[in-house]
C-alpha cells in the first residue's frame, strides 16, 4: 500500500473545514470541551450524596513488617467518625483476589487491606470513615497499630538471594513468575555472526504517568437489591469487575460501575480494585454512601508504578555491516509487593519482540520477582516500552561499538514496507508502515543534514551536541489469549468492545459506549463515524459521556486502555450504526409501501427514495413511528432503531507451547529524533530540537491524534530526564509528591515538530490503528542523544533509561564506572 | 492531632455571589469552594501546592486555593472558572483552549485558565517565554503544554 503523507510543524492552528465528503479525517472540534473549559465536567470527586462519609486509609510506615495488633477503638470514639474497616474484617468478608499468575505467584493471598503483614511503605491497613475529610484524617491518627519490623528487599537483583527475607511466605520465596521465550535458531545466528556484542546490564527505571486526578470512588449500597453503585474513575471496569465479584462473593450484576469525566489515566487507573472493595464493604457496613479520593502522596506511594526492568547478559549476533541476526537476554522485572495486573508484563512485551527490526532469532529469559516497593501495574506504553527501550539501546550500542551510523543501522534492519503484513519470529503481524520514510521525515524536521555544523557551533559555545533516535511501535488491540502464556489455566482470549446507537422519539441519535475515556475525545470521534454513516451532522449525534455497566453497552474487555479505541471502540460504533442505517431503511421501506432498501438512501438527517427525493422521512419521524406510533406496522417488520454491536477482532488463541501467535491487531509507529546540548561542566542538558513522527493509519481526527503524540512525548521526556520512583534501602519512597517527583512544567518543554504518515491497517474496519501510548520513543531518543553527545568525550555507554543531570555528569567524569560494560568479540 | 477545632463565620464573594458560611478554621479554601459551595470546577491534583489545578483569583491575585485557608478569604472577592464565561458565551481564552485542542482530560484546565487569565490581565501580549513563565505553576499531564501555549497566544492576539 502507499501511505498518504503529510508533514506538519506543530503546534499550529488548524482551520476546521466543513467536510467535503466525510467527517472522518477532519479536525472536528471536541464535543467534550465546552463543559470542560467551564469547569462543568463531572469528575469522581465532584459526585456527592446526602450523608456520605469520607474515607481515609491508614498506611504502613514500614516497607516490611508483621502487624502485631490493631486498635481502632479510639478512632471510632471520635465524634464525627462513622466507622472503620480492618484487614481482619476484609479477610472474613472476602476471598483473596484471583491471581493471574501461575505458581509461585498464583499462591499470593491479596486482599483489599493488609492482613497480618505489610509489604511496602504506603500499603493500606485500616480504612476510617468520617463526616469530613479532615475528621477522617484526625481519626486515622488515633488508630493504634503495633509492628514487628522485618528487613526489606528493594533491589530486584538481590530478591532471590538466600540471605534476603521472603515477602510472601505463600509463594515460598520472592520469585513470582518465570518463563523462557525462544524463537528461531540462536545457535545458527551466533555461528553466522561476524561479531558478538555483549552488554552486561541495562536498567529501565520505575516511574509512572501520574495523572493529575488521583483515584477515587463514591460508592452506594442498595440493600434492598444487594447492589453496589460505584461511581469511579477506574479505567477498566471490566477488569475491576472480574477481580471484585469473586472476591466479594457476588455476581457482577451487583456491581454497577459508572464513570464520567476522568482526569487522566494512562493505565495507572486500572488496578484500583482493592480500594473499591474496601469502599463497597464500608458502604454496606455503615449503611451510607462512602467517598474516597486518593491523596497525591497516597497515589505516589501505592498506585500503579511502571514496571522496573533489568536486562542482563545481553548478547547480540551481528554481521560486520550491522545486519542484526539475533539476540539473547535475561529480563528481570521488579513487580513490587503485589501482582495486581502482573505478571502480564511478562508477556505483553512480546507484542513487539523484535522491535521494528528483522531480528529472526531471539531468546528472552523472563523473570519477575517481588520487592518491598509499591505494586507495579500498567503505565502508558506498558511493558512494550521497556522492551522497545531495550531494542533501541541495543541498536545504538551496537552502532557505537562497531562505529556504524545509527541511522544506517536502523534503515538496514527495519522491517520493510514491502514485507508487510510482516510476521515476526513469534507470530505477531506488523500490519503496515514505512519506517525508513518516517525516519527521513524526522531527520528532515530537525535538519539532520547540517548536524555536523551545528555540533561544531555548539562546541564553540562549550556545549556537547548529541542526536538520538527512538523508533517504536504502539501495539494496539490486545489478544487477551496471550495471558495463557503466563498461565495456561486462564480462560481469556480475543478482545471486544460494545456500542449502541439508537434513534429516540424525537429523532435524537444517541450513542452509548463501553469505554471510559480520560481525555481521548471519544464523544467526538464516535460522532464523526456515526455522522458519516447516517449522513447527518456531528452536532446531531449525542454520545453519552462515560461508562455505565447498568446499560447493556459493555462487554468483558470494555474500558479505555492499551491503545485500542480507534479499532475496538470505533469499529463497534460503526457496526451499530450500520445496523441502525439498515433498520431505518427497512422502516422507511415499509412506510413508503414496500420500497426495497436498495432503492433508499440516507441524506440530510433522514431517509429518502433515491429516484424520488420528495419521498423523504426525517429521522424524527422514524424515531416517533417506532417508539410511540407503531400501530399498523407490518407484523414481520423486525426493527427497533436501537442497535447494539459487539466488535470482536479476528484473533486465534496463541500456541502456548511455542509462545507463538498474533498478540495485537495493529501496530502504530512512532519515530522521534532528539537534539540535545550538554553543558560538560555540570551535566545539565537542554533539548534544543525535537521531532515526533507518527503513523496510526487512518486518522479520524488528526488534531486529537497529534494531541496524543504530544502528550506521550511529554511523558517520555519527563521520564528520561527527571521522573523516578526512587527508594532508599529501607524501602522509603524518596519521591512521594510533586515536590520531589518532578514532572515536566511549562518551562521544561522543548520546541516540538511533528510529522505524520498514514498507512491504513488492512485488518480493521476503518483502516485505523490504536494509538496514544507512544512506546516511550522520547526516552529512547534522549538516551541515544546523550550517548551521541558523549562520543569523543569519554565515550560512556548509556545503560539507564533515566538520565538526570547528575547522572550525565557522572557519565562525563567517570565514563567507565558510570557507563555500561560492553564487549565485542570478533568471530 | 487536632480534635479541638474552632469555627468561624466568613463572608466570601465568589463570581459575584456572596456566601456567608461557618467554616472550620483549618479548612482549605479549595475544600470550602468545592465541598461547601459545590463549585466543583476548581480541582485538586496534589497535596503540596505544586500542581495548580486549584488556581483561583482572590482580590485580583492568582492564588493556589489549597495553599490558603478559607478563613483567610473572609471579606474577599474570589474568581473561579465558573465565572469566566458570560452566560453561554465562552471567554476568549476558553474559546482559544477549545480551538487549539489545549485540553484533553480537562482536569488541569480550570486552573490553567485562571493562571492564563491572570497572566493576560497583567500582560495582555505576552511573549512565548512570558506565557511559559505564567503557566509554570500549573501541571498538565495530557498535552505537553504545546497547544496550551498556542491557545494563550491566540487569546492574546
Amino acid at each position: 500500500m502507499t501511505p498518504a503523507s503529510s508533514t506538519t510543524t506543530a503546534p499550529e492552528t488548524t482551520e476546521v473545514e466543513a467536510p467535503a465528503e466525510e467527517w472522518k479525517g477532519q479536525n472536528v472540534p471536541r464535543k467534550e470541551d465546552r463543559r470542560l473549559v467551564q469547569g462543568q465536567g463531572v469528575f469522581v470527586d465532584d459526585v456527592k450524596r446526602h450523608g456520605m462519609g469520607f474515607i481515609h486509609f491508614v498506611r504502613s510506615p514500614y516497607a516490611h513488617a508483621h502487624i502485631t495488633s490493631i486498635d481502632v477503638s479510639k478512632a471510632e470514639e471520635l465524634p464525627g467518625v462513622y466507622g472503620t474497616l480492618t484487614g481482619e474484617e476484609v479477610a472474613a468478608l472476602t476471598d483473596p483476589f484471583f491471581q493471574i499468575s501461575s505458581v509461585p505467584g498464583a499462591n499470593l493471598k491479596d486482599y483489599a487491606l493488609a492482613v497480618g503483614k505489610v509489604r511496602y511503605v504506603g500499603e493500606a491497613i485500616v480504612a476510617v470513615v468520617a463526616e469530613t475529610r479532615e475528621r477522617a484524617r484526625d481519626a486515622s491518627e488515633l488508630v493504634e497499630i503495633e509492628y514487628e519490623p522485618l528487613d526489606a528487599i528493594t533491589d530486584a537483583r538481590r530478591a532471590q538471594d538466600d540471605s534476603v527475607p521472603t515477602i510472601h511466605e505463600d509463594a515460598g520465596g520472592n520469585l513470582m513468575w518465570h518463563g523462557t521465550y525462544e524463537w528461531g535458531d540462536l545457535d545458527a545466528a551466533f555461528a553466522e555472526a561476524d561479531k558478538i556484542v555483549t552488554i552486561d546490564e541495562l536498567h529501565f527505571h520505575r516511574f509512572n504517568s501520574t495523572p493529575l486526578e488521583c483515584d477515587g470512588a463514591l460508592v452506594e449500597y442498595n440493600r434492598g437489591v444487594g447492589q453496589w453503585t460505584i461511581h469511579t474513575n477506574n479505567q477498566f471496569p471490566g477488569f475491576a469487575a472480574i477481580m471484585m465479584g469473586p472476591a466479594m462473593r457476588t455476581g457482577l450484576d451487583k456491581l454497577r460501575f459508572v464513570t464520567q469525566d476522568i482526569g487522566g489515566g494512562f493505565g495507572n487507573k486500572i488496578t484500583s480494585h482493592p480500594q473499591l472493595v474496601a469502599c463497597c464493604l464500608l458502604a454496606r457496613k455503615l449503611g451510607r454512601p462512602v467517598q474516597w479520593t486518593e491523596w497525591r502522596t497516597d497515589f505516589h506511594m501505592s498506585m500503579s508504578h511502571g514496571n522496573e526492568r533489568w536486562f542482563h547478559e545481553t548478547e547480540v549476533a551481528v554481521k560486520s555491516d550491522g545486519t542484526l541476526l539475533g539476540f539473547r537476554t535475561k529480563a528481570l522485572d521488579d513487580a513490587g509487593a503485589w501482582l495486581r495486573y502482573e505478571p502480564l508484563g511478562g508477556v505483553i512485551w512480546a507484542q513487539v519482540t523484535p522491535g521494528m527490526y528483522k531480528w529472526r532469532n531471539i531468546r528472552v529469559d523472563f523473570t519477575q520477582v517481588a520487592t518491598n516497593k509499591a505494586p507495579v501495574s500498567p503505565n502508558r506504553g506498558y511493558s512494550r516500552m521497556q522492551h522497545l527501550w531495550f531494542t533501541e539501546r541495543v541498536i545504538d550500542i551496537v552502532a557505537h561499538e562497531l562505529d556504524l551510523d545509527p541511522v544506517e543501522v536502523r534503515k538496514l534492519n527495519y522491517v520493510k514496507t514491502e514485507d508487510m503484513p510482516y510476521e515476526t519470529p513469534n507470530g505477531c503481524v506488523y500490519d503496515s508502515g514505512d519506517y525508513s520514510r518516517m525516519l527521513d521525515i524526522g531527520l528532515d524536521l530537525i535538519d539532520y543534514r547540517n548536524v555536523a555544523q551545528r555540533r561544531s557551533e555548539a562546541e564553540a559555545r562549550g556545549k556537547l551536541l548529541g542526536v538520538g533516535i527512538g523508533s517504536t511501535l504502539d501495539s494496539g488491540t490486545n489478544n487477551f489469549g496471550q495471558s495463557r502464556m503466563i498461565n495456561p489455566e486462564l480462560q481469556f482470549s480475543g478482545n471486544n468492545e460494545v456500542a449502541t446507537v439508537k434513534l429516540d422519539i424525537f429523532g435524537e441519535i444517541v450513542v452509548t459506549l463501553g469505554t471510559t475515556p480520560q481525555g481521548q475525545g471519544h464523544e467526538t470521534t464516535a460522532a464523526q463515524v456515526v455522522a458519516d454513516i447516517l449522513k447527518c451532522s456531528v452536532d446531531d449525534v449525542h454520545v453519552r459521556a462515560g461508562h455505565d455497566s447498568y446499560w447493556n453497552s459493555h462487554a468483558g474487555f470494555s474500558g479505555t486502555y492499551a491503545s485500542q479505541f480507534a479499532v475496538t471502540g470505533l469499529s463497534a460504533v460503526k457496526g451499530a450504526t450500520d445496523l441502525l442505517a439498515g433498520e431505518i431503511k427497512k422502516l422507511a421501506g415499509a412506510v413508503f409501501g414496500g420500497v426495497p432498501a436498495e432503492a433508499l438512501e440516507l441524506a440530510d438527517g433522514g431517509v429518502r427514495i433515491k429516484d424520488n427525493p420528495e419521498a423523504f422521512l426525517p429521522f424524527m419521524a422514524c424515531g416517533a413511528i417506532i417508539n410511540a406510533n407503531n400501530a399498523g406496522l407490518p407484523e414481520d417488520l423486525d426493527v427497533t432503531l436501537n442497535c447494539r454491536y459487539v466488535y470482536r477482532p479476528p484473533f486465534q488463541v496463541p500456541d502456548i507451547e511455542r509462545k507463538f501467535g498474533n498478540l495485537t491487531l495493529t501496530y502504530a509507529t512512532q519515530i522521534h529524533v532528539a537534539v540535545i546540548e550538554i553543558d560538560p561542566e555540570t551535566g545539565a542538558y537542554e533539548i534544543v530540537d525535537y521531532a515526533a513522527v507518527d503513523d496510526c493509519g487512518n486518522r479520524i481526527n488528526p488534531q486529537i491524534v497529534e494531541g496524543q503524540v504530544m502528550g506521550a512525548t511529554a511523558h517520555a521526556l519527563g521520564a528520561a530526564t527527571h521522573e523516578h520512583f526512587a527508594y532508599d534501602e529501607d524501602g522509603n519512597l524518596l519521591t512521594p509528591n510533586f515536590y520531589d517527583y518532578h514532572v515536566p512544567h511549562a518551562m521544561d518543554m522543548p520546541p516540538l515538530k511533528t510529522g505524520a504518515t498514514e498507512s491504513p491497517s488492512p485488518f480493521t474496519p476503518l483502516g485505523t490503528k490504536g494509538m496514544g501510548e507512544g512506546g516511550g520513543a522520547g526516552i529512547h531518543a534522549v538516551c541515544a542523544a546523550v550517548q551521541d553527545a558523549l562520543r569523543g568525550h569519554g565515550d560512556a555507554i548509556v545503560t539507564d533509561s533515566c538520565n538526570p543531570y547528575h547522572r550525565v555528569w557522572e557519565l562525563l567524569e567517570q565514563p567507565r564506572e558510570a557507563g555500561g560494560r560492553v564487549t565485542v568479540v570478533d568471530r | 492531632m487536632s480534635t479541638v477545632t474552632s469555627s468561624r463565620a466568613i463572608k466570601v464573594t465568589i463570581n459575584g455571589t456572596t456566601y456567608e458560611r461557618e467554616v472550620e478554621a483549618r479548612k482549605l479554601l479549595i475544600h470550602f469552594i468545592r465541598d461547601d459551595l459545590d463549585l466543583t470546577g476548581s480541582h485538586i491534583g496534589c497535596d503540596t501546592g505544586n500542581c495548580g489545578a486549584c488556581s483561583v483569583i482572590v482580590d485580583g491575585s492568582l492564588v493556589k486555593s489549597c495553599m490558603m485557608l478559607a478563613v483567610q478569604a473572609d471579606g474577599g472577592n474570589v474568581e473561579t472558572v465558573e465565572g469566566l464565561a458570560e452566560g453561554e458565551e465562552l471567554s476568549k481564552l476558553q474559546q482559544a483552549f477549545k480551538d487549539n485542542h489545549a485540553l484533553q482530560c480537562g482536569y488541569c484546565t480550570p486552573g490553567m485558565l485562571m493562571s492564563a487569565t491572570a497572566l493576560l490581565r497583567s500582560n495582555p501580549h505576552p511573549s512565548e517565554d512570558e506565557i511559559k513563565k505564567g503557566l509554570q505553576g500549573n501541571i498538565c499531564r495530557c498535552t505537553g503544554y504545546w497547544n496550551i501555549f498556542e491557545a494563550v497566544k491566540a487569546a492574546s492576539e
